[in-house]
């Protein structure tokens, strides 16, 4: 169990040190979405400034780009479903293997 | 799976391939409105035997054990994390994973097609990322393509003998690298290079995708292993239930 635990932190660590280095070690790069990068690339193949034939509804609806806050706010909402559902579920097995524990004690 | 359903997925892919054989083409979040219209339609319609195939997988691993619906929540969960998180990446642009892997690896391909598409939907509709237009190349990419190596790669270890974790880091890594290469290849088909045509054009595709993908591969190829390793210590019936893990092992 506590080498478990050991290997999980240990790797929960050398994760978020791949995902942080770079704002550290890149100073004043823009880091922008690859996926605008690859818009770019269409342009640079293509020889002119690409024009997409269809807007995303959500830009339709609202009559202009996305804010960058309200991006961010749903980008937000989107990671709090997933951690809510993985955070509820975990939640409910741990006290579950708790309470099967502490019954075999008993028993 | 039963004869009708086979027979549905049956029909369905030859529809499928009816309507694929112009040849063959497009790719990951691909931005709306960038691929040309043809391109979407086929990828739309390449994608449709694959979630059906999904939605009678996901039916009949909850048929079979009811439980299992919390696992498959939380894998759904996963990727709903994963996709939302965009994390910076040496080349100084920022890109995001696919959480994929692990519904893989737990339920098979096919039911993550499913899952995927949610995600996808999700996104392109609120968050104006990725696409509807773009929504079959995406989904054929994320949903589809990847999470099929990621379980060959299981698989395949599996059979090598390969310690069990180190199996599951490799399978959802490479899944998640695959993905940003079948991006790059369906844009390339559809925005082929005036000089070297479909090749030169994925190589400059791959050329932006891959080096900022490759930590964030790493990192999902981490985290899948330590959700599995929490499931493994707190979830050892719903595991045997799926059939991940083999009664008594462990």
């Amino acid at each position: 169990m506590a080498k478990t635990k050991k290997k999980v932190i240990s790797l929960l660590i050398i994760a978020a040190l791949i995902a942080v280095i770079p704002l550290f070690t890149l100073k004043g790069a823009e880091f922008g979405g690859s996926d605008d990068a690859g818009s770019k690339v269409v342009s640079q193949i293509t020889g002119t400034d690409y024009e997409p034939w269809f807007t995303p509804v959500m830009e339709t609806w609202i009559g202009g780009e996305l804010p960058g806050e309200i991006e961010s706010l749903l980008f937000c909402v989107q990671t709090g479903i997933g951690v809510g559902v993985l955070a509820f579920f975990m939640g409910r097995f741990v006290e579950r293997n708790k309470k099967e524990n502490h019954e075999n004690k008993l028993v | 799976m039963n004869q009708k359903e086979r027979k549905i997925i049956a029909i369905v892919a030859a529809f499928a391939v009816a309507f694929g054989v112009t040849p063959v083409v497009n790719a990951m979040h691909i931005m709306e409105g960038y691929l040309p219209p043809k391109f979407c339609i086929l990828w739309g319609v390449i994608c449709v035997p694959f979630l059906v195939a999904g939605y009678f997988s996901i039916k009949k691993t909850l048929a079979e054990n009811r439980k299992s619906i919390t696992i498959l929540a939380m894998a759904g969960a996963f990727i709903f994390v994963l996709s939302s998180l965009k994390i910076p990446s040496v080349t100084g642009s920022c890109s995001h994973m696919t959480g994929t892997g692990l519904g893989a690896i737990l339920f098979g391909p096919a039911a993550v097609s499913i899952l995927g598409i949610i995600v996808l939907i999700f996104q392109a509709i609120m968050l104006a990322h990725g696409g509807l237009t773009s929504l079959g190349a995406n989904t054929f990419s994320m949903a589809i393509a990847g999470p099929l190596v990621s379980y060959g790669i299981y698989k395949l270890c599996q059979k090598m003998n390969v310690n069990k974790h180190v199996g599951i880091f490799l399978a959802a890594a490479i899944g998640d690298l695959f993905t940003y290469c079948v991006t790059s290849i369906q844009l390339a088909l559809a925005y082929p290079s005036a000089n070297g045509g479909v090749a030169a054009s994925a190589a400059k595709f791959l050329a932006v995708f891959a080096p900022t993908q490759l930590p964030l591969a790493i990192i999902e190829g981490i985290l899948s292993v330590v959700i599995i390793m929490g499931l493994e210590t707190y979830a050892k019936s719903e595991l045997s239930g799926i059939g991940f893990l083999k009664r008594g092992e462990n």
